[in-house]
């Protein structure tokens, strides 16, 4: 099986594959965890029974999907080495370390307060325990801030040099850590994973209050949701808007993959709004377009001159098509999503926010709006990179490792099975969780076993001290 | 003469084995899992690991993401010789890191995930052992990149040492079963320790016997004049932790054998390094070579100085949360 294959292709495959699984988890779990701390927080202040019933709640939805990000990541973290050891030769001494920091930073951080996050309230008691979760969220952070500096620095490679092996090493680390996207890229990807658990959370808020409307604890979460949604959304168009400027500077090739600029343009370049890129023939066809737009989008003048692919050598076009249409899948769940938030200011302000159906209707649709926007943002950012890993400077085709096609494959169908059996059963289990109701008296992942015998006293007695 | 290479090394390596150490055992916990069918004793024992098995595995995140900032040649020559094994080892890391969390959330699949985590946990150990076998029987380099191909790491060597980690891994595990459980699930950990033990000291034995065979720095290493000075006290080092810990099997002390077959963990691991030492890759790759930058090595030598003493602060907290015995019906869950 897979004689004749490319083995780059199947390890880039493979790389889509397992990277698009695992960012689904971080995504979420950015978000939930800082929602959990903030939950947490309240109930510390003012002791309402309905923000420690939400916390539980959101705790067992939180350790499912925390366990399949862990194990998903796990295996990006070696992918580097099995797939792309030229990569890791090359890159390792830039790349390496800030990985390093991740772990040292974020990781143990995060799982060394997770087990006491999830299963510790009665033993270390409420404010210690507060400690526990707020460590966990602030590691999510840290995490994120390491892993798109490193990111970043693929996409926009700045204080470093290259020494006699011909390996990447940095000349300048708070260059390379702070290189020219990071910022950027930074706040986009924080404040999408808010924007996604803030969707999630009013989805199933919603969902609850179409079946009842006067569920405290649905009514809360709803409201909380919404809010996020309403105020971080149009915050997210204008830093995708910076972003996007900013990508226009350093990666320009990018920015005419994203506008389907195959042609330069003198005078004001157009915004073609849908098409079908057609890479073959270096241009978009059936574009319906808005003249001049994209000019003053990105140059803020309807009549500045726009480069196009056209001078751009063609060995170095990334694919147009993907990194078209992905984009336009992003920038319209954005849309949607600032649309929610600003109907849902409005029914609010009617005092119809626990009451309109179609509120709640819209609300569950855009339930995995996020993760489709996360999704779809990725794609854009690493197509629009190729072809190459490192921009401009590291080819793609002359990253990965020096294996054969059969290895690769047969790795990618395994990664592909196992993947779906698993983390479909994840996603129906977490489902499942969130078909219940918020109720008073909610239990964490503590007490609520169906395991549990009735009749046991709670876990305070469950472990005897060391005499 | 301690140059950053050496500092690094002892670092990559301290990390590799307090991975050993903390997931060696809740692995082992696994791969004993089939022998305990009961329900109620499965609950106890995914209870004794549940809180701390992330903190765990994130050792070995630490140990591959460090090797690619310290030692990137190393792991870009590693990982794809070890190509399968690593796989496997993901793979199997993957179904037993989610069955801690599925298990609970269903009643009709439970024991299929009962099953993941029991063959994840396996898999993943004989994949670890495997890899480590392959790493020492030596590696096929051209220039800077791996020359073998993609079987080259099964060999009856590297399937002796998988076993002995299955069998090792099991060991601890029976071990922490004896220190953290009560009643008739600690008598048959007890029980098990026994058997797993002199199924350890054979395995160590056999490995013992094979690796100064493989290659003829390991033979010089461990017989010449005058390293034998050093190498001799390890022998005779596992000798005397045996004897301990057939004492404290014997004396039925809960506590002591757990810690006892660490140290004979860290005795093996010793023995390992002793053998393979200066080599990162063996005969082909010194750590010299692999190095990182020194400026690659001090920025990430800042870090680690202040936050792996940190990690391993707030770590022991987590565990001294949750110590003790843990009972049936008592879980943390």
């Amino acid at each position: 099986m897979f004689e004749g294959w490319d083995a780059v292709v199947l390890a880039r495959a493979q790389f889509a594959f397992t990277m698009s699984f695992h960012i689904v988890f971080p995504a979420f779990s950015i978000g939930l965890a800082s929602y959990l701390a903030v939950l947490e927080a309240l109930w510390l202040i003012t002791r309402r029974e309905v923000f420690i019933n939400l916390f539980n709640y959101w705790l067992k939805i939180f350790a499912v999907a925390f366990g399949m990000g862990v194990v998903s990541g796990i295996v990006m973290s070696y992918q580097f080495g099995t797939n792309w050891s030229s990569f890791a030769d090359k890159t390792g001494p830039v790349i390496g370390p800030m990985m390093a920091y991740e772990v040292l930073t974020a990781f143990f951080l995060e799982a060394g307060f997770l087990g006491v996050m999830l299963f510790g309230l009665e033993r270390v008691g409420p404010r210690l325990h507060f400690v526990a979760t707020l460590m966990v969220a602030i590691g999510t952070l840290i995490s994120a801030f390491w892993i798109l500096s490193a990111n970043s620095w693929m996409q926009t490679p700045a204080g470093h040099a290259v020494n006699a092996d011909g390996q990447f090493v940095a000349a300048d680390w708070l260059k390379v850590i702070f290189n020219p996207s990071f910022p950027y890229r930074l706040v986009h990807m924080v404040l999408a994973a808010y924007l996604t658990t803030s969707l999630v959370v009013g989805a199933v808020g919603a969902w609850h209050l179409l079946r009842d409307q006067h569920l405290a604890g649905a009514r809360v979460m709803f409201s909380m949701a919404m809010w996020m949604a309403t105020l971080v959304a149009p915050i997210q168009i204008l830093a995708g808007d910076q972003h996007g400027l900013n990508t226009l500077e350093h990666q320009p090739a990018k920015v005419m993959a994203m506008e389907g600029h195959y042609q330069s343009h003198k005078d004001g370049a157009p915004l073609i709004l849908f098409g079908w890129p057609d890479q073959a023939e270096a241009k978009v066809k059936y574009a319906i377009e808005v003249p001049k737009l994209s000019s003053l989008i990105l140059k803020h003048s309807l009549d500045a001159p726009l480069a196009g692919l056209d001078t751009v050598p063609r060995e170095n076009w990334p694919p147009v098509p993907i990194t078209f249409w992905s984009f336009r899948i992003m920038v319209g769940l954005g849309f949607l999503i600032l649309g929610l938030g600003l109907f849902s200011l409005l029914m609010r302000w009617r005092g119809m926010m626990y009451q309109s159906q179609l509120l709640h209707r819209f609300a569950v649709l855009m339930g995995p709006a996020g993760f489709i926007a996360v999704l779809a943002g990725w794609i854009t950012t690493e197509t629009g990179r190729q072809p190459f890993t490192v921009y401009g400077l590291l080819r793609t085709t002359d990253s990965a490792s020096p294996l054969a096609a059969p290895a690769v494959g047969s790795s990618l169908i395994a990664f592909i099975i196992v993947y779906f059996a698993v983390f479909t059963a994840g996603v129906i289990y977490i489902l499942r969780l969130m078909a219940q109701p918020p109720h008073p008296g909610e239990q964490g992942p503590t007490k609520d076993l169906p395991a549990r015998a009735a009749g046991i006293t709670p876990a305070a007695g469950a472990v005897e001290g060391v005499r | 003469m301690i140059d950053l290479a050496i500092i690094w090394a002892f670092i990559i390596a301290f990390a590799v084995f307090v991975y050993v150490v903390m997931d060696g055992f809740d692995l082992g916990l696994g791969i004993l899992f089939p022998l305990f069918p009961q329900k109620a004793d499965r609950d106890v024992i995914m209870n004794t690991v549940a809180p701390v098995w992330d903190g765990n595995e994130t050792w070995l995140v630490l140990g591959g993401g460090g090797m690619m900032a310290a030692f990137p040649l190393a792991y870009a020559v590693l990982m794809p010789a070890l190509y399968t094994p690593m796989i496997a080892m993901l793979l199997g890391l993957v179904f037993r890191g989610v069955a801690f969390e599925f298990r609970w959330r269903t009643q009709k699949a439970r024991n299929k995930w009962d099953l993941a985590f029991a063959g994840g946990s396996l898999v993943a150990t004989l994949a670890q052992g495997i890899a480590l076998g392959a790493i020492l029987q030596g590696i096929h380099v051209e220039g800077r990149h791996y020359a073998g191909g993609w079987w080259d790491w099964l060999t009856p060597f590297s399937v002796l040492t998988g076993i002995a980690l299955v069998i090792g891994y099991a060991l601890l595990g029976a071990t922490w079963l004896v220190m953290k459980t009560e009643g008739e699930l600690r008598e048959r950990a007890y029980h098990l320790s026994w058997m797993l033990l002199v199924a350890m000291l054979c395995a160590i034995g056999a490995v013992s016997i094979a690796t100064p065979f493989l290659a003829v720095q390991y033979t010089q290493r461990w017989f010449a004049w005058p390293d034998i000075i050093l190498t001799a006290p390890v022998p005779i080092a596992v000798a005397a932790v045996t004897a301990l810990l057939l004492r404290a099997l014997g004396n039925r002390n809960d506590h002591q054998p757990f810690f006892l077959v660490l140290a004979l963990f860290a005795l093996s691991y010793a023995g390992l390094g002793i053998s393979m030492y200066p080599y990162i890759v063996p005969q082909s790759i010194t750590i010299w070579q692999a190095a990182s930058p020194a400026n690659s090595q001090i920025f990430m030598l800042f870090g680690v100085s202040i936050l792996v003493p940190l990690i391993l602060g707030y770590t022991a907290w987590a565990y001294w949360v949750f110590r003790g015995k843990v009972r049936p019906g008592h879980g943390y869950h």
